[in-house]
């Protein structure tokens, strides 16, 4: 997650001091990423280092004010006219957790399946609540509709992913039933066919050859 | 909030679910080509309550809801419905209970092509007795709140599908009734018009009324207070939102 950009970004509307950007950053994703102020000074030394901000003076409580460079401007406008790099996706652990429980003795994949629909769902039904909350008056200022984007893009990632997750336990009990049914049908009598799929239809591991 | 439960209005404890489903099963054929739909479910929903039934299809979770409408009969198991058992209620008591204490949404909308959107709405009232004025009001305001007034005295033909399943919904929620049952209510709707029958749905319950929605959609299930999961005709999981959504943010927050 982009710091450093953000921190531009709330820059480029005027000079600012640490505590000050942090609040504006939560109000504006919700808390959804939450910021310490440790995290903020650290981000703006690098971010003057580089040039893109400069120490601004103070306001009159004696807060030390940043304001953004136009070298900051041009590498915001260059943040925001660049899309997302989506090339190198980020290790997901919950892909990696279901790789590693094809096929695992004694794991139950459809079991690990569900635990995590289970509580894919329920965050989907706090954001879903939060939501409602943000919907019950039209949000007008700008934190409030920044919010509900962010609140919604949680929303659609988490429905992406309990997707997903229906997608995957069909998709083993077709292979399950495939190869219970494809070698007994070249070599089998039908009775050992019948057991075959019998065997098959409850456990996902046949689908765990290749 | 919605998941507060309102005081009830039915004079029954507020403890009492509107609706049980007390260890139902529901076979189809016999022998060798019996099919086991239901096997021995349990499920209170109480008032306020919002509960969404989802699972793979085949699990069971149109003939959980056709049971607990009464439109189909349990092989086994018991459905209650305030408190009346259904299987102790004549056909006609079953008629009159289905009539005042609930409301279906059909899939396939189920509305009646010879009569407008308002009639449909409030025919079910004036076989209730309510008179034809009071009825065609009521029926009004139920359009009102779906936003559909002006389609008041169009015939089913004459709508979109999105409009079609608006006034279905509206036709379930008509005058007071304190159990509403959904079946893929959103099916045929853009994702607006969906999320804003869900909002409906989400404030009916919350006013009063208890509800029990299938669905293969997570974004709609999550408007829900709980979730059911089904799988061959049993619960396998459920999940409830009382934890409340603060508590999920704050706590990556808290470090």
């Amino acid at each position: 997650m982009s710091i450093r950009h953000g921190l531009l970004a709330l820059l480029e509307r005027g000079p600012r001091y640490g505590s000050q950007l942090r609040t504006e950053f939560e109000s504006r994703t919700g808390s959804t990423w939450p910021l310490n102020v440790g995290q903020v000074y650290t981000t703006l030394s690098r971010l003057e280092r580089d040039g893109l901000v400069a120490q601004d003076g103070e306001d009159d409580a004696g807060h030390a004010l940043y304001s953004i460079t136009d070298e900051g401007r041009v590498e915001l406008r260059s943040w925001f006219e660049t899309p997302v790099d989506r090339a190198n996706p980020p290790r997901d652990e919950l892909a990696i957790k279901l790789a590693m429980a094809v096929g695992a003795p004694g794991v139950d994949i459809r079991a690990v399946i569900q635990s995590q629909r289970g509580h894919t769902l329920k965050a989907m039904q706090d954001y879903t609540r939060l939501k409602a909350r943000a919907l019950a008056d039209v949000p007008t200022n700008r934190d409030e509709v920044a919010w509900l984007l962010v609140v919604e893009q949680l929303i659609f990632q988490a429905e992406a992913e309990a997707r997903w997750l229906d997608h995957c336990e069909s998709r083993l009990v077709r292979l399950a039933e495939a190869a219970a049914t494809e070698p007994a049908a070249r070599t089998g009598t039908p009775a050992e066919r019948r057991s075959a799929k019998a065997g098959g239809a409850g456990g996902a591991r046949a689908g765990t050859r290749r | 909030m919605s998941s507060s439960v309102p005081a009830s209005s039915t004079g029954l404890s507020v403890d009492a679910p509107v609706l049980e489903l007390r260890a139902l099963t529901r076979t189809h054929g016999s022998g060798v080509a019996e099919v086991h739909a239901l096997r021995g479910v349990n499920l209170s929903v109480h008032t306020g309550e919002l509960v969404a039934v989802m699972g793979p299809s085949g699990s069971g979770k149109s003939t959980l809801l056709t049971l607990a409408g009464g439109l189909d009969t349990a092989s086994g198991g018991e459905v209650v419905i305030e408190g009346q058992a259904l299987s102790s209620l004549s056909r006609k008591g079953l008629a009159a209970l289905r009539r005042r204490s609930l409301g279906y949404v059909f899939q396939d909308y189920n509305l009646i092509p010879a009569l407008t959107a308002a009639e449909n709405i409030a025919l079910p009232r004036e076989l209730d007795g309510v008179s034809v004025r009071k009825a065609r009001k009521e029926a009004m305001a139920a359009l009102e709140e779906m936003r559909l007034t002006e389609i008041a005295d169009r015939f089913p033909d004459e709508m979109s599908g999105g409009q079609q399943q608006r006034v279905a919904i509206a036709r379930a929620l008509v005058g007071d009734r304190r159990l509403v049952l959904a079946d893929e209510p959103t099916g045929a709707l853009d994702s607006e018009t969906g999320e804003a029958v869900l909002a409906l749905l989400r404030n009916r319950c919350d006013q009063g009324a208890a509800g029990v929605m299938v669905t293969h959609e997570p974004r709609y299930a999550a408007w829900a207070d709980r979730v059911v999961f089904l799988r061959d005709g049993s619960i396998v999981d459920q999940t409830s939102s009382y934890g409340g959504a603060e508590a999920l943010l704050t706590a990556e927050g808290a470090e």
